[in-house]
This record gives structure tokens, C-alpha cells and sequence, in this order.
């Protein structure tokens, strides 16, 4: 079989294989990146033609996990990375913690309130709902309309002030 | 069973877990297009797509766990009715709003308590989905938790509905407390969760929002049984792998 792309592992360099992964968008929110959302957990070369991505899922029941792991084989397998491996990691168990500052700022200017920064404790049932602010106008007059939003990751909030619905990346 | 080997043991007791959430996932997911308001049918639709996700990485696991080839898909879509080991509670029909919140209640406490003591087992994998589990079905509990407040101290009518749902369902809840011959087994290697012991704080726990939603707990009489140990379930059970299973049995290995 003739080799179409050169293999780029002979000079490995992981910096090159983070770029990549950066490209790859998650296909609910558009803007964020599987690195700003803190889904590719680590690159790892074994040697050899051996590179292995391990990812952890949002949620158990992400539905963009399998696409995501088909765009990353092909993302990598076009730049010379040839049959990468990858890798579901369930523990530690994802958390919105690990998305990155410039994912957040991207969220926001998306139109989704990112999440509150650290995960909420889960023992208390009806813990005080913390304000969350608009991403339009950013006032914290803002009031949940359901926990459950168009996606599993989202929540649904309304502003006070200017009155527009909105949606916010709920925290866990 | 003196002679269930502890592989075995494991396979068995990953399946039942996930058979837990993917058959209650299949329940709540018939409301698609029903619920009465869009917010309260996104609010199931994403419960069951955890408790469905959950059922994938258990019944991944077991297929592992197994080692004879099979997959997620062989458990979910080419085992018969015995196989499945599911409680009963979770395979009972949907019926109206309260009788789903109720059930969704009732199995979300339970939920919560089990992963949270799943997290801390001896085996990893099960421990990562516990822990990765657990943070899902805190979101289920707190949203059928407000409904059953909503519902239990709302008007007259939903309060009668709702405690009628509660005395309905009740019969199915002792179920979950009981122990599998796998269960037993892997228990003495810290894999397994004794259900047995978190009946106490599984009844504390319905205790506190039942005060709240104004409802009375029923006292515990005889607890229907049969799904978890046995595999033998109620006349509902049939129709719900008739639907889900339809196109594998037809079609066998076809794919979208």
C-alpha cells in the first residue's frame, strides 16, 4: 500500500498533536474546542507509530462521543498521525473545573453563561441557586427557568433585566 | 450458588446495574412528545440519556469482564426476557405525570445512595462509574424531588394523585434492598455495594421530602419481587423489549 502521508511521529512533538486536537469543535457549541472543554485529557506516544489520545466524556450519555473520537482519528490520521488510538477515561470523572479560561470566554461571548467555577457540593439537595449572570448584558438578576436544557450540559435561565432567555453551562 | 465463579459474578452484576438504567432510561424516554410542558420533557429526555449512558458503560464492562466478543449492544438488544435482572420498579408502566415522578423519585434516591457507595469499590471501572454516575443522578433526585413537592403539597387533587402513585409503587421498592447470590459474593472483595444497608438512609432520605411534599410514607408490607434475583418480571416487561429490541431481532446485526 503506498503511504499517502508522510508519518509526522518521527519527530514527535506534542505541541503539533494539541493544535490538531484544538481544531476539533464540539458539534453542540460550535466555539468550543475539545481542549477548552477539557475533554482531550492527555496525548501520550508510545513509540514507534503508537499515539494514543485519551479523552473523558461529558456526560455518560454524550452522544458526540463517538463522532468526536471519529474526528479526532481523522484530524490525525491527515496530518501524518497515523491510526492514533483513543481512549475513554472515565476516572476522574470530567468536571466543568477542567474547561480552560479562554474556553469560558468563548462560551460567554457565545451567548451561554459559563459554568460556576468550582462543582457545587452535592450533598445538599436544594442548595441556594447562585446567580448566575447574563451573557448579554451581564446583569445577575437572573432567574432558572429548568435545570435541563438543550443539551445535557445546559441549563435554562431567563435575565431580569433585559428580559432574554439564555443558556447556561450547568456546573458538576 | 457455591458454584458461580467470581467472573461470572462480575458480568452479572455489571449487566444488572446497567439493566436498572436502561430499562427505567426506556421508560421515561416514551414521554418523548407526551410530557405535558417542552422544559418537563427535556428535563426526562436528559435524565434517561444519563441513565441510558450509564447502561452503556456498564454493559461495556461486562461484555470486557465476559471476554467472548460481545458487546454493549449484544446485552441491550439480543438478550430474552429471563436474562434481564432489572427491579420491577423501573419496568412498571409510565403512567400519568405523578406515577412517573414518583417511580423517578423513588429510584433516584436509591441511585443517589448506590453510586455514591459504587464510587469507593475495589474494582476500578465500577468505581469510575459510580463516580461519574453519581453526579448525574443528583441532578434527577433534586429535579423529581421539587416535583414531588409540587405535586404532594400542590391542590387537592395532585396531592391524592400522587399519594395514590406512592402506595402504588411502594410494593416494588424492597426489591432494591435485596442481595443477588453475585451480589453476596463480590461483597467479600469490597466490589459489590451492599444494597441491604442503605435501606435505612434510602428511607430517611423519601422521609424528608415526603414531610415537605405533605405525603405519608406506607408502611412496609410485602415487597413484590422477582426481576433483580430471578429475571422473572411483570406482563409489562415483554412489550418493552418487543419495541427496543425489534430492529436487532429482525434485522440481526444491522447497523445506521
Amino acid at each position: 500500500m503506498v503511504e499517502l502521508v508522510a508519518s509526522a511521529l518521527k519527530n514527535f512533538d506534542p505541541a503539533q498533536v494539541w493544535t490538531i486536537l484544538e481544531e476539533i469543535k464540539d458539534p453542540e457549541i460550535p466555539v468550543l474546542s475539545i481542549v477548552d472543554l477539557g475533554i482531550a485529557r492527555e496525548v501520550k506516544y508510545h513509540g514507534g507509530e503508537q499515539l494514543e489520545i485519551i479523552i473523558s466524556p461529558t456526560y455518560s450519555g454524550c452522544p458526540a462521543m463517538y463522532m468526536l473520537e471519529e474526528q479526532i482519528k481523522e484530524a490525525l490520521n491527515h496530518r501524518g498521525f497515523i491510526d492514533p488510538i483513543v481512549t475513554t477515561r472515565l476516572s476522574p470523572a470530567w468536571t466543568t473545573d477542567w474547561m480552560t479560561e479562554t474556553g469560558r470566554q468563548k462560551l460567554e461571548a457565545y451567548g451561554i453563561a459559563p459554568p460556576e467555577k468550582t462543582t457545587t457540593n452535592k450533598s445538599v439537595l436544594f442548595g441556594g441557586q447562585k446567580k448566575i449572570s447574563c451573557p448579554r448584558c451581564k446583569s445577575d438578576n437572573s432567574e432558572q427557568i429548568s435545570e435541563f436544557g438543550s443539551t445535557a450540559c445546559k441549563a435554562l435561565y431567563r435575565c431580569l433585566d433585559c428580559l432574554e432567555p439564555f443558556d447556561y453551562f450547568k456546573c458538576i | 450458588m457455591a458454584d458461580l465463579s467470581k467472573k461470572d459474578a462480575l458480568v452479572q452484576y455489571a449487566a444488572q446495574i446497567g439493566d436498572n438504567g436502561l430499562i427505567i432510561g426506556h421508560r421515561m424516554s416514551e414521554w418523548c412528545f407526551r410530557a405535558p410542558t417542552i422544559e418537563m420533557e427535556m428535563a426526562l429526555m436528559n435524565s434517561a440519556l444519563d441513565l441510558i449512558g450509564q447502561a452503556r458503560e456498564l454493559y461495556s464492562y461486562a461484555a470486557t469482564a465476559q471476554g467472548e466478543g460481545k458487546t454493549e449492544d449484544d446485552f441491550a438488544y439480543l438478550r430474552d426476557e429471563q436474562d434481564f435482572r432489572n427491579a420491577l420498579l423501573t419496568e412498571v408502566p409510565n403512567g400519568d405525570w405523578g406515577d412517573t415522578i414518583v417511580r423517578l423519585f423513588l429510584m433516584s434516591v436509591y441511585n443517589k445512595l448506590f453510586f455514591s457507595a459504587l464510587a469507593d469499590s475495589k474494582d476500578a471501572e465500577l468505581a469510575a462509574i459510580g463516580a461519574k454516575s453519581l453526579k448525574e443522578v443528583t441532578y434527577h433526585l433534586r429535579f423529581s424531588s421539587e416535583w414531588m413537592i409540587r405535586l404532594g403539597d400542590g391542590t387537592s387533587e395532585s396531592h391524592n394523585r400522587v399519594q395514590k402513585s406512592v402506595d402504588n409503587l411502594w410494593v416494588y421498592t424492597g426489591e432494591l434492598f435485596t442481595m443477588t447470590d453475585a451480589e453476596n459474593l463480590l461483597l467479600k472483595d469490597g466490589i459489590s455495594v451492599d444494597v441491604a444497608a442503605l435501606k435505612a438512609d434510602w428511607n430517611q432520605n423519601i422521609a424528608q421530602v415526603f414531610e415537605q411534599a405533605t405525603l405519608t410514607v406506607p408502611a412496609d408490607g410485602w415487597a413484590q419481587l422477582g426481576g433483580k434475583a430471578d429475571g422473572v418480571h411483570t406482563e409489562h416487561f415483554g412489550y418493552i423489549i418487543a419495541d427496543m429490541q425489534y430492529m436487532q431481532r429482525r434485522y440481526p446485526g444491522c447497523e445506521w
